[in-house]
């Protein structure tokens, strides 16, 4: 297949995961679209490494991975502090720092 | 062959993505985002990444997915309202979305890149493979691996101490206590260590002092230690 085919899966990964992000109000399924997001990008990165045959591609497409695990972790963390605080996990509520 | 196995990953990749957004239930949407992500690798694998598709079901699909599911049986997996007010964005959102794609494909079919419309370099045996990611990671990468591990470092300490318990250890030895009721030999390892009373070692008059199923108190009162 033309890599042409792979960039145009990604673009409609990325807008379905923009669209998810500016619609839901739960942030964990906001955590989710943005996984959507940097996996889309993770495919075109891939894909462009294919085109060139270079490596380096699949290498940021790695360090992306390690990235968005990181902020799964601390997004996660923030979404389980706010339930303990008995507070609504709505991102519509959640909309003031003072804890 | 690669047509017919590209088509049905692809498929299957977007089918994940919209079901991620369009299912109400956060559990089934953490569900389909792992389809998701195991199209995703064999589109990977179609791309000759295999050590990245690899990388892609054992930490994503598996690890990271672990956690998701983890937090949302903690939190409840609750439906979200059907017709929630959700103001212009809910109108505006989806238009927007359709906007960015049109706008990203125009932008990078009408790139004129030369190998967009080829099939790639032409193969070398070892693209790829965990040999070669290595090797560009230890000698041209080595910064930015280093780098990541430390982010991940950070990141892991950072939400073990966003999500802690709020109440320290001293504070314990003050004023009177309520501990919820748990099941037997579950607690945390202080209590374990005699260091502060847990569920098995309180005294009962503690445990009758104040009314059971009052959530909103007691979480309260427990979370009384602040950031």
């Amino acid at each position: 297949m033309a890599i042409g085919w792979y960039l145009v899966v990604s673009a409609i990964i990325f807008s379905i995961g923009a669209i998810g992000v500016l619609v839901r109000p739960n942030p964990l399924v906001i955590l989710l679209c943005l996984e959507l997001m940097l996996n889309a990008a993770n495919l075109a990165l891939v894909a462009f490494s294919r085109m060139w045959g270079n490596e380096a591609g699949q290498v940021f497409a790695l360090i992306v991975m390690v990235i968005a695990a990181c902020e799964v972790t601390v997004g996660l963390g923030l979404i389980v502090a706010i339930y303990r605080r008995q507070m609504a996990v709505n991102v519509d509520d959640l909309n003031e720092l003072r804890g | 062959m690669s047509a017919v196995l590209f088509f049905l990953a692809a498929i299957g990749a977007i089918t994940g993505a919209i079901a991620v957004v369009m299912v109400r239930n956060p559990f089934y949407s953490v569900l389909a985002l792992v389809g998701h992500l195991i199209s995703l690798a064999a589109l990977f694998l179609l791309l000759r990444a295999e050590f990245v598709a690899a990388a892609q079901v054992v930490v994503y699909a598996g690890a990271v997915m672990v956690l998701y599911v983890f937090v949302v049986a903690y939190v409840g997996g609750q439906d979200d309202p059907l017709h929630a007010p959700g103001g212009a964005l809910k109108v505006l959102g989806p238009l927007f979305g359709l906007a960015l794609a049109v706008e990203l494909c125009i932008a990078m079919l009408g790139s004129a890149l030369k190998g967009i419309s080829g099939k790639g370099a032409p193969y070398v045996p070892g693209f790829g493979t965990p040999r070669q990611i290595g090797t560009q990671f230890l000698t041209t990468y080595l910064f930015p691996f280093e780098l990541a591990s430390l982010v991940l470092l950070v990141a892991a300490i950072g939400a073990v101490v966003l999500a802690r318990r709020r109440r320290g250890l001293a504070e314990d030895e003050t004023g009177p206590r309520f501990h919820p009721a748990r099941s037997a030999f579950t607690g945390t390892m202080a209590e374990a260590a005699g260091l502060r009373p847990g569920a098995g070692t309180e005294p009962q008059a503690d445990k009758q002092s104040e009314p059971l199923g009052v959530a909103g108190a007691r979480d309260r009162d427990r979370d009384k230690g602040g950031w």
